[in-house]
């Protein structure tokens, strides 16, 4: 499974990755978590606000931190 | 009411009563407690402390005891209630409706939208690529890039809160028409070509949306979450601004300001937005700035001018949108939206 994580770097993508890292180790997902800051990659997965998860090519959440329970939701 | 996926059937309906009592229960609790601070204050600094109510210490004391917990209730209170009208607008859907508007109409939308859309300035740029391969043009872009940031909620509530309604109305109409106007003039430039090359041959994207609906109960705890994420955020701007403020409020003589940044310096406005542009705050640590600096003498126009410079226009900002606009759009936006901001500080101070 390949978890995107958009955003330039500020603190709201900061902590969409901790949340979403915790979550993967919480459930022992088999996971890589990867950072997207570059402007143009991520405006060609079709995101124009940040922070946005991306999972194996599908967007599940642009413009906000996503709790950790809708991570779960996500990844189980 | 639309419940949607496994989320929302899994929620018993009683939950929705449960939100709306405690809504009203903590309304209850708010308003009256809100009404009795000033008495509760004075009660804190005179005989609890026992300090002399006419003392410079006293009254600074009894100014931060009075301000510091009413600006963060009014403070809890309103990014509540704008958190629900947020969990109604994404930026996605701010570019649909965008997307078929022509200028002048689409700069006052824009402008508007800007005001309630969900948005962090490090989204700028994204945001800009998605609004400008969606069609929308330059100039309405630019209204939504220059409201968001400075017409928010906490600004105008900040200015209530602090400097009373009139000012708190005066700041949001004349922002909103700033960011209308300078995006309405940059688009009549016709500056498309200054737009990186990049991003204009970007194809236009598919807009990714998640399907997400959301109930009554995601949007409260949506709003609940915003209030946890942006009070924390800065209340600690808010505590500092108003010890500040109270240092000032107590000891420094009531015209101290009147030289420097009074009516009768003109050079004040100019001098206020050149200040204000490299500057970054955001609107919680810049109000309980501007509210000492008027009670000292200061002219509306000109604080008015330094507070929208500052907010609205900062040097981080600019850096990241370096990445999609050529230096002389950078140049020609911070130029238009200052000289904007630099009227209305002429203006407030030519007509109060």
């Amino acid at each position: 499974m390949l978890i995107q994580i958009c955003g330039p770097g500020c603190a709201k993508c900061h902590e969409t990755l901790k949340t979403v890292q915790q979550v993967v180790a919480e459930l022992g997902v088999a996971a890589t978590v990867e950072k997207v800051t570059d402007f143009q990659a991520i405006a060609r997965l079709g995101i124009f606000a940040t922070p946005a998860v991306v999972i194996d090519g599908q967007v599940k959440c642009v413009g906000k931190v996503p709790t950790s329970n809708e991570v779960r939701g996500w990844l189980g | 009411m639309n419940l949607s996926g496994s989320v929302g059937q899994a929620r018993v309906p009683n939950n929705r009563f449960r939100f709306i009592l405690a809504g009203v229960v903590g309304l209850a609790l708010w308003l009256p407690l809100y009404l009795q601070l000033e008495r509760l204050a004075g009660f804190f600094s005179f005989r609890l402390l026992g300090l002399a109510p006419a003392s410079k210490f006293g009254e600074a004391v009894r100014f931060f005891v009075y301000e510091t917990p009413k600006v963060m209730m009014l403070l809890v209170l309103v990014v509540f209630g704008v958190g629900i009208i947020r969990s109604f607008f994404t930026v996605e859907r701010t570019r649909a409706i965008l997307a078929g508007k022509r200028e002048s109409a689409g700069n006052v939308l824009a402008a508007l939208l800007g005001t309630v859309t969900p948005f962090c300035s490090c989204s700028a740029v994204p945001l800009f690529i998605g609004f400008v391969t969606a069609g929308i043009p330059l100039g309405v872009t630019f209204s939504f890039l220059v409201a968001a940031p400075m017409v928010n909620e906490i600004a105008v509530i900040l200015l209530y809160g602090l400097l009373g309604w009139k000012v708190a109305a005066l700041y949001m109409g004349t922002g909103l028409l700033v960011a209308i106007t300078a995006g309405w003039i940059i688009g009549r430039c016709g500056l498309e070509g200054w737009v990186e090359d990049w991003v204009r041959e970007l194809q236009a994207a598919a807009v990714v949306q998640p399907d997400v609906r959301l109930n009554w109960q995601d949007r409260l705890s949506y709003a609940g979450r915003e209030v946890r994420d942006i009070v924390g955020r800065v209340w600690v701007y808010v505590v500092a601004g108003i010890a500040i403020g109270a240092g000032i409020h107590g000891f420094v003589p009531p015209d101290f300001m009147v030289a420097i940044m009074g009516r009768e310096a003109w050079w004040s406005v100019p001098l206020a937005v050149v200040i204000g542009v490299p500057m970054y705050s955001n609107a919680a640590g810049i109000v309980p700035v501007v509210q000492v600096l008027l009670e000292k003498g200061a002219a509306l126009g000109t604080v008015l001018a330094f507070m929208m410079s500052v907010i609205a226009l900062s040097l981080p900002e600019t850096v990241i949108l370096r990445k999609v606009l050529k230096p002389k759009l950078i140049g020609v936006f911070i130029g238009v939206v200052a000289s904007g901001i630099m009227l209305v500080g002429f203006l407030f101070n030519a007509v109060l």
